[in-house]
This record gives C-alpha cells, sequence and structure tokens, in this order.
C-alpha cells in the first residue's frame, strides 16, 4: 500500500490545525453560517437530516487493517456505533458534531486519512477497481496509476472551483468493476500487441438527470502522459463547462453538446501545448510509487485444495470469492447485504472484525467495493474456512454477492436532505421477499440499484432492476428501471411505466423475475433476457390488472 | 400551523422552536404565526442554531406532525433505525403515520 511521505503528512496536518482553528471560530460566533459552510464543506462536513455527516475519503478503495480499524473506534467514539460505506468506496458517518470533527480528522490523519475534496466542485476520490493487484483477470495494475492521480488532484489549484463534482475511476482488467463508464473520466488501462501499456480515456459518462455512457476520447495515452492527458481534459472542460446551469453543468453535457469529435480535437489541442510545459510526473516518481504496491510475500507452496463439505461455506465460496492471480490464493467478498438490513451498514465491532481478519489473513489489506461490500484481496485458500466461520459469528457470512439481495441503496429519505424518497426500507423488503438463497441463485446474477432521488447516488440507471424514488405530491413513489449495466457491456436502464408505492414495487419485481425464469433460454442472466426479448413482455406482466374476486 | 426548526449548531442535532428556546421534541414546537421570519433573524443572530426554517405542521391527537414527509423523519428520526430516534426516550414520538 502506499505511505504517506512527509509531504503528504504535512498537507493532511496543516489541514486538520486550519479547520480546527475554523470550527472554533464559528462555534465562538466569530463567523456566520455562511462564511463557514464552504469550509466544512471543503473537509467533508455536511449537514444532513438528523445531524452532521462527515465523508472520509478511501482512496481508490483501499485500506489497510489499522486504517480500517481506526474507522470502527470513529464509529463507536464519536458517532452512533456504525458507519455507512458508500457507492463511491468511502465511508460516511451519519451522527456527527460539529465540535468533534477536528478531533475526528486529527485522528483519521495519524492514520492517513482524511476528508478532503469528499464535497464541492472538485476532483473527488478516484475510484478503481476492488480486486487491483489480485485480479487472475488483471492486465496492469491500476493502483500506481489511482495513486498519481491522487497526487496530481488533490489540492489541485486550478481544478479547485470547476463547473461541478469531478470523478475519476481507473481500472487495469477486462472486467470493469468500477463503472468505468459511468464516470467524467474512466480510464482503463491496456496492452498493445507490442505488449506496451496504454491508458485508454473515457470521458463525460455519469449517472444523475441526464445519463451518459461515456464515448472514447483518447484511445492509447501513454502511462507516462496520463497525468498531462487528464489535465488536457479537465481545462477543456474548465474553461467551456456550463457554470450558469447546475443541471448542465458535469463535464457530460459538454461533451454531449459539442460531440466527442470537437471535444476530443480541443483536448489533443491542450495536450500538445502542456506537453510543452513539462508538468507531468518524472517516470522515477511513478516508479517510486509502483514500490508500494509490489505484491505481497505469497507463499508459493499454498495448497491450491479447498475442503467444501461444509455445505453453507461452499455456498459463500461458491458465491464470495474470485479467482486470484496468485495459485493457492482467493479473493474473499464480504456482502454487508444481510436480509432485511441496511445495504453498506456496518458496527464498530463488524469493522474492526474485518481489520482483524485483514490482518491476520489478508497481508494488511481491505477494498472498499462500489457494490458497498468489503474485500479481503489476498486470502490464502486454506484459510477461508477460518475467515467464514469468523465472519458468519459476526453476522458477515452473507452468501449473496451479486444475487438479487446484494442491493445497492442510497441512504435516501431516512437521511438525505436531497431525497424524494426512501430507499433502504424498499431494498429490506426485497431482500426479504426474496430471502430464500435457492430462489435467489436460481435467479443467477441479477444487480439491483436503488436511488431515492435523480442524483443516483444508488446508480439506478446502472442495475440490471433500477429503482427510483420520487416525490408524486408529497407521497413516496417508486418508478422501476429494467436494462441497466455497468460492466464492460454498459447500457442505460429503461423505465418500465407509472410508478408503484413501497409494497408494489416490490411485487413488480417479483413479476418481472417471473417473466425472467419462464422466459429465459440456457445460461440467460436476467439481463441477457431483457435484452433478447425486450421491454413488453416485462411490462405486460408488470402492468396486468388483477383479476377481478368473484 | 407554521413551527420554527433548524440544527443545533454544535451538535447537529434537529431543534424545534418552542415559544421560549429550542428543543429536540417537535412536540415542544409552537405556532410562530406572523412572527416567524423575526424570531428566525433574532435567533440566528446568536449563533447556536443553524439552518433555520419555517415548515407547515399541524396540531394532531398524536402531537405535532410537519406536513411534509421530509419533516416528518427529520423530526423523528430514521425510519430504519428507531433505535436512534427519538422514540426510546418518548415512545409517544412520531405516532403518526410517516
Ligand atoms: C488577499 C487575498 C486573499 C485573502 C485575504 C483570503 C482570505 C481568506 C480567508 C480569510 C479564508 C478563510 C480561512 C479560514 O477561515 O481559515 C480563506 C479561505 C480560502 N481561500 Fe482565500 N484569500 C485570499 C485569496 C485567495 C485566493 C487567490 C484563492 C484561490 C485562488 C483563495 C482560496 C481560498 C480557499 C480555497 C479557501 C478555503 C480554505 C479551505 O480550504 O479551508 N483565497 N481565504
Ligand atoms: S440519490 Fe438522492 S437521495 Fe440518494 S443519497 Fe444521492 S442525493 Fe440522497
Amino acid at each position: 500500500m502506499y505511505q504517506y511521505d512527509q509531504y503528504d503528512q504535512a498537507m493532511v496536518d496543516a489541514r486538520v490545525a486550519e479547520f480546527r482553528d475554523q470550527v472554533e471560530r464559528r462555534l465562538a460566533g466569530d463567523i456566520t453560517e455562511d462564511q463557514f459552510k464552504p469550509l466544512r464543506l471543503k473537509n467533508g462536513l455536511y449537514l444532513q437530516l438528523h445531524a452532521y455527516m462527515l465523508r472520509v475519503a478511501i482512496p481508490y478503495g483501499t485500506l489497510s487493517s489499522r486504517q480500517m480499524r481506526m474507522l470502527g473506534d470513529i464509529a463507536d467514539k464519536y458517532d452512533r456505533g456504525y458507519g455507512h460505506f458508500t457507492t463511491r468506496q468511502n465511508i460516511q458517518y451519519n451522527w456527527i458534531k460539529l465540535q468533534d470533527a477536528p478531533d475526528i480528522l486529527a485522528d483519521l490523519a495519524s492514520v492517513e486519512m482524511h476528508a478532503i475534496q469528499t464535497s464541492g466542485n472538485c476532483i473527488r476520490n478516484t475510484t478503481s477497481d476492488q480486486f487491483a493487484g489480485a485480479a487472475a483477470d488483471e492486465l496492469v495494475d491500476p493502483r500506481p496509476y489511482a495513486e498519481l492521480l491522487r497526487q496530481w488532484s488533490t489540492f489541485h489549484p486550478e481544478f479547485d472551483y470547476l463547473p461541478r463534482k469531478f470523478k475519476i475511476a481507473i481500472i487495469g482488467s477486462e472486467t470493469d468493476r468500477a463503472a468505468m463508464k459511468l464516470h467524467d473520466i474512466g480510464i482503463q488501462l491496456v496492452k498493445n500487441d507490442a505488449g506496451e501499456i496504454g491508458c485508454r480515456f473515457y470521458v463525460g459518462g455519469g449517472m444523475g438527470r441526464t445519463p451518459m455512457i461515456a464515448p472514447v476520447i483518447g484511445d492509447f495515452i501513454s502511462p507516462l502522459q496520463m497525468v498531462s492527458y487528464a489535465e488536457a481534459c479537465l481545462r477543456v472542460y474548465n474553461r467551456y463547462g456550463r457554470r450558469d446551469n447546475k443541471y448542465k453543468a458535469r463535464i457530460k453535457i459538454l461533451v454531449h453538446e459539442i460531440g466527442a469529435d470537437e471535444y476530443r480535437r480541443q483536448v489533443e489541442e491542450e495536450f500538445a501545448h502542456i506537453l510543452t510545459l513539462g508538468l507531468e510526473p518524472p517516470a522515477a516518481e511513478l516508479e517510486r510509487i509502483k514500490g508500494f504496491f509490489e505484491q505481497p510475500g505469497f507463499d508459493s507452496a499454498a495448497s491450491d485444495d479447498l475442503d467444501l463439505s461444509d455445505p453453507d461455506f461452499a455456498l459463500w465460496v461458491d458465491q464470495n470469492v474470485h479467482a486470484h492471480k496468485q495459485p493457492g490464493y482467493a479473493i474473499a467478498t464480504i456482502a454487508l447485504k444481510p436480509v432485511g438490513g441496511i445495504p453498506g451498514d456496518a458496527s464498530a465491532d463488524q469493522i474492526r472484525l474485518m481489520a482483524d481478519l485483514a490482518r491476520d489473513y489478508s497481508f494488511d489489506e481491505l477494498r472498499v467495493t462500489h457494490a458497498q461490500n468489503i474485500v479481503l484481496p489476498h486470502v490464502r485458500k486454506v484459510d477461508l474456512y477460518t475467515v467464514w466461520q469468523k465472519l458468519d459469528e459476526a453476522g458477515l457470512a452473507n452468501a449473496n454477492l451479486d444475487l438479487i439481495s446484494d442491493i445497492i441503496a442510497c441512504p435516501g429519505l431516512d437521511y438525505c436532505s436531497l431525497a424524494n424518497a426512501r430507499s433502504i426500507p424498499v431494498a429490506q423488503k426485497i431482500s426479504e421477499r426474496f430471502a430464500d438463497l435457492g430462489r435467489q441463485k436460481e435467479l443467477g446474477e441479477l444487480k439491483l440499484k436503488i436511488s431515492g432521488c435523480i442524483n443516483a447516488c444508488g446508480h439506478h440507471h446502472a442495475g440490471h432492476i433500477g429503482i427510483l424514488g420520487v416525490d408524486r405530491k408529497g407521497v413516496e413513489n417508486y418508478q422501476l428501471l429494467l436494462g441497466g449495466s455497468e460492466g464492460a457491456d454498459t447500457s442505460l436502464g429503461t423505465i418500465t411505466g407509472p410508478g408503484f408505492n413501497e409494497d408494489g414495487i416490490v411485487d413488480a419485481i417479483e413479476k418481472a423475475t417471473d417473466v425472467y425464469l419462464a422466459q429465459r433460454s440456457e445460461g440467460e442472466r436476467f439481463l441477457d433476457t431483457y435484452r433478447r426479448i425486450g421491454m413488453a413482455p416485462f411490462k405486460e406482466a408488470i402492468y396486468a390488472k388483477e383479476p377481478a374476486n368473484g | 400551523m407554521k413551527v420554527i426548526t433548524g440544527s443545533d449548531l454544535r451538535t447537529g442535532d434537529v431543534i424545534w422552536w418552542t415559544g421560549e428556546g429550542w428543543s429536540r421534541h417537535v412536540n415542544d414546537a409552537v405556532d410562530a404565526g406572523e412572527h416567524a421570519e423575526a424570531i428566525i433573524a433574532r435567533e440566528n443572530a446568536k449563533q447556536i442554531v443553524t439552518d433555520t426554517q419555517v415548515i407547515e405542521a399541524t396540531q394532531t391527537p398524536e402531537g405535532v406532525r410537519p406536513a411534509h414527509i421530509k419533516d416528518r423523519i427529520r423530526a423523528l428520526g430514521p425510519t430504519v433505525r428507531l433505535d436512534l430516534s427519538l422514540k426510546p426516550a418518548d415512545p409517544a414520538a412520531g405516532n403518526w403515520v410517516i
């Protein structure tokens, strides 16, 4: 893992001291809320429905056990004993007191963490593949490049007041596990026939009010020019992105309005100019960073055998364990999705337990996934059973990864002041309706995503089944979308028709899954069947009038 | 009725104007009537409450019920974690249907 150097640490410590002073002045009444609000937002502190909310950045979703343990301790010491892992691989605390915020930031700084650039119109935390450095299908480890992007984007003076917030994701595998094409910039590290590495830049994707899939803008940029190219993409956006209308201010609107070709032309022009300025970090810096991401000391004699005689363990392995590039090792995903539970929430004890498991069984590493789960990236196969038993004792052995109950849900109206409707109770009802694991496995891979408003923090556009909460004359109402996806085959969901109430939406989903079960061909997932047969059969079943009684 | 709500600057707690001060219980909220704006201006100046606003509510047999669902959830606490809401301390809180 990357470790802060003296500059990183000095910057973060200075920011803590600065914020402590700002909070003191606010509490003393020396500055007004209008003056203070932009300062607290610069430090990830929002005012939400019930209290202050602190969003902590987890760079490219990677944590050490020490950092994870601190996240658990903060939940106990300053919050109400839990934290919420988000779709941007971060963690949020919902019950923060302003008076405690500087101490929390100081605690975070002591483990090389902070909440900088988790709010505002700046470049936010870069996200990545949760299996980075471990996946069997990986071409290039994206973490050194993600770290380079983190250093470049942190306190970048030119990009602190962009037209709107800016989100970057970077991956190095063929399989896209980071919803890369739905980001402002998605970078895919690829290899050409000569075996050289290049960065493919997808620019102008996004969800929200106007979802867009990013087109390819730069096909094969040298990794030694990645930062300059990103700089060029941002500069063109900063210059021409709209500042008059919040809803048209994201880069996706600019790329869409001027067209990918014109945007690319301008980026190329700016890129050529930037190359003359020598802004790119020296190659030695990338090499220095790569040194932090060398493979851990794998045991080359580790056995590749797995005893699956315990049927419950076998179910968990089948669903939650992925192939590792190193023989004898596996990637284990801890699904934070118990039946009837709150997607992405973990108690302080659970967080600390996961930290301990990482320390003892996964070379001290954890990852947060955009699907609000936690990954132990490097577990010896012989240790998997022990890990599973410990997870099971803590209620963390849910064997439902990528099944219908592995729901992404934003906080919605239970916590979020922007929400139109609650998301969590809908997720709870769906996971209860489909509680039977056999039934879930019969339905196979089914990504269900719920947002409480059009901002789409719950990625509803990209769900095989998506749910969007809307406000219908003060009453919560839910629209159903089908056919979204966020992987290599990214697509946007289509609304089925009129919305439903909380119970109606659960019934509608059940009807949609019935259509799938009746119509699927051999080997088809829900999404594949939908793509083959189209919306009509689903719509017909979902909106069919119930036969009148008697 | 028109009631005034805000957040405690120091703790972030949701609070309601009682006519004399601030309470965490929506049931203590009073009709601020036409004085709402003046009360808000005066209270804001004290720098102990933030994000003040006037909202619509009705007096019901179960207590003061904010008109909009967002304000009702704000008044009670997260409906998915009633253990963290006003309920444990005050079982009668938010007995109106969300
Ligand atoms: C004479 C010129 C300036 C003065 C007197 C000034 C003053 C201030 C003050 C008083 C604050 C609040 C600090 C606090 O409460 O701790 C502040 C914050 C800030 N200023 Fe300036 N400023 C100046 C120029 C600039 C310029 C040129 C920029 C950017 C190009 C800038 C960017 C910022 C930012 C980003 C913050 C927020 C600090 C944070 O992140 O916490 N300022 N400035
Ligand atoms: S999608 Fe809307 S309701 Fe959900 S967290 Fe984002 S802003 Fe809040």
